[in-house]
């Protein structure tokens, strides 16, 4: 059979994924995991007496400490499973990709293990995230001066 | 390629599962079932060297036998360079073969194992595999604790070891025919649909069994795929009517969707995979079935996915191939 007409007999046994439905969840999610940073601010703000700015850089290490702690704890990987891009895209997403790497590879020791592993998915994010932020930083010199 | 066998008989199997295989509806059918994914050992790796030992010692009681009977070990797994296998049996001092089909594994290992007792250099084979449902997380998608999420056609590779030994010694149970599939290409790329994958290896091989022996799908009392999973299977019958013209709907089934509870046990999506699928429900509840003669003839064709993650990355398509072996029972 030619492999395209057998795409076809594949494609119409494929199921349908709730798309709509995955979106609602990370949509909710995800703005849960707002609200929860934009209430940290206030706290931090309020009770440590710290700039807005400070308290921002506050909320993202306790944001990150959060993640890295549940997924140490086993659980995290089902809310991320469950709640999809509504942990991933925030700065947990991040957190856990490093922690379940470095979980993962503890047993190659520390260096061949957790060293060279622990940037296995989260390298692609730095990466092409200061990859963007030069080329953004370029564009917004070039239009608005610096 | 079909060979005929008139002399090799099934002595035993063994059969260890995981905790997700215990929950499923098989669990009766296991000889050990180990409620903890490290059974005991620190690391995943470690853990599926034990469930593969550990048939491999319950096997030797069941049948009564000395390892110093077997002549033999023929046994592979998924983890790169086939590692467990190999470090399974450094205990047994046995001659080993090492050997790699992907999830066709356990046929591969019957049919090299039977050629052996037909040829009459060896009396008594045991042909082992296993496979771990983290070893392969890790070695070929993401961190275990990731928790990506993973569309419905993606399969859950089995945790767990098995073990048959074969014999020229009369039982009730023979090796009647084998099928060594070709490898098949089909241009598919998605690793998380590995039904796709391996429907048209299978049907390849159901249909070349078949017709070299000028038999129809009837002549069996049960043909099972290996681990094609809930739309592999579908797949796999559409494409065994429009391309071979053939029937299989009455007498036909995948170990994938028979190895969990696919309504209760949602983590497992579209079904199982992994070397030891197959084998567990073969082993376990095909074997029980034969011993009790309410099938009497059955023809297991294990699937397997030959690639690598370089060469998924790579662009590659992914490989399969399928073999087969027809069981009897003796009247």
């Amino acid at each position: 059979m030619e492999k395209k007409k057998y795409q076809r007999i594949v494609d119409s046994h494929k199921p349908v994924e709730h798309r709509g439905q995955n979106a609602f969840i990370a949509f909710v999610t995800g703005g849960i995991v707002g609200v929860i940073g934009q209430l940290l601010i206030e706290l931090y703000t309020r009770f440590l007496d710290v700039s807005t700015k400070d308290a921002s850089v506050f909320m993202i290490i306790t944001l990150i400490f959060i993640a890295s702690l549940f997924t140490a704890m086993g659980f995290f990987d089902k809310w991320v499973n469950f709640c999809r891009c509504g942990l991933i895209i925030p700065i947990t997403g991040f957190a856990h990709s490093m922690t379940s790497a470095a979980l993962e590879y503890r047993k190659e020791g520390f260096v061949t293990g957790v060293g060279s592993n622990i940037f296995k998915l989260a390298g692609t994010v730095i990466l092409y995230g200061v990859v963007s932020a030069w080329f953004f930083g370029l564009l917004r010199l070039l239009i608005m001066g610096g | 390629m079909t060979n005929q066998y008139k002399h090799v008989y099934v002595k035993d199997t063994a059969t260890v599962s995981g905790p997700y295989e215990s929950k499923g509806p098989l669990k009766n059918y296991f000889d050990r079932s180990y409620d903890d994914l490290y059974n005991g050992e620190d690391t995943w790796e470690k853990a599926e060297v034990k469930l593969m030992q550990d048939s491999i010692d319950i096997l030797l009681e069941k049948a009564n036998r000395s390892i110093h009977d077997v002549d033999l070990m023929v046994a592979g797994d998924l983890l790169n360079q086939i590692t467990s296998s190999c470090y399974a049996a450094k205990k047994y001092a046995l001659p080993f073969l090492g050997i790699y089909s992907a999830c066709a594994t356990s046929i591969e290992g019957i049919i090299i194992a039977s050629t052996f007792i037909e040829g009459k250099q060896a009396k008594n084979v045991i042909a082992s595999t296993a496979s771990h449902n983290m070893c392969s997380e890790k070695q070929f998608r993401n961190p275990t604790e990731y928790g990506a999420p993973k569309p419905m056609t993606a399969t859950f590779t089995a945790t767990g070891g098995a073990s048959i030994l074969l014999t020229d010694e009369k039982t009730n149970i023979r090796v009647e025919s084998t099928t060594i599939g070709k490898v098949t290409d089909m241009d598919q790329k998605d690793p998380l649909h590995m039904g796709a994958v391996m429907a048209p290896a299978a049907a390849d091989t159901i249909y070349q069994h078949l017709s070299n022996l000028k038999r129809n799908p009837s002549y069996y009392d049960l043909i099972l795929t290996g681990d094609l999973g809930t739309y592999g299977k579908e797949i796999l019958l559409d494409y065994m009517k429009k391309e071979y013209n053939m029937d299989l709907s009455d007498n036909y089934n995948d170990c994938g969707t028979l190895l969990y509870d696919l309504e209760n046990q949602k983590e497992v999506l579209a079904g199982g995979s992994g070397p030891v699928c197959s084998a567990l429900v073969n082993y376990g509840y095909v074997m029980d079935m034969l011993r009790k003669k309410e099938v009497k003839r059955v023809l297991l064709v294990a699937t397997g996915a030959l690639f690598s993650p370089t060469f998924a990355f790579q662009k590659q398509p992914i490989l399969s191939t399928a073999h087969a072996v027809g069981l009897e029972v003796v009247e």
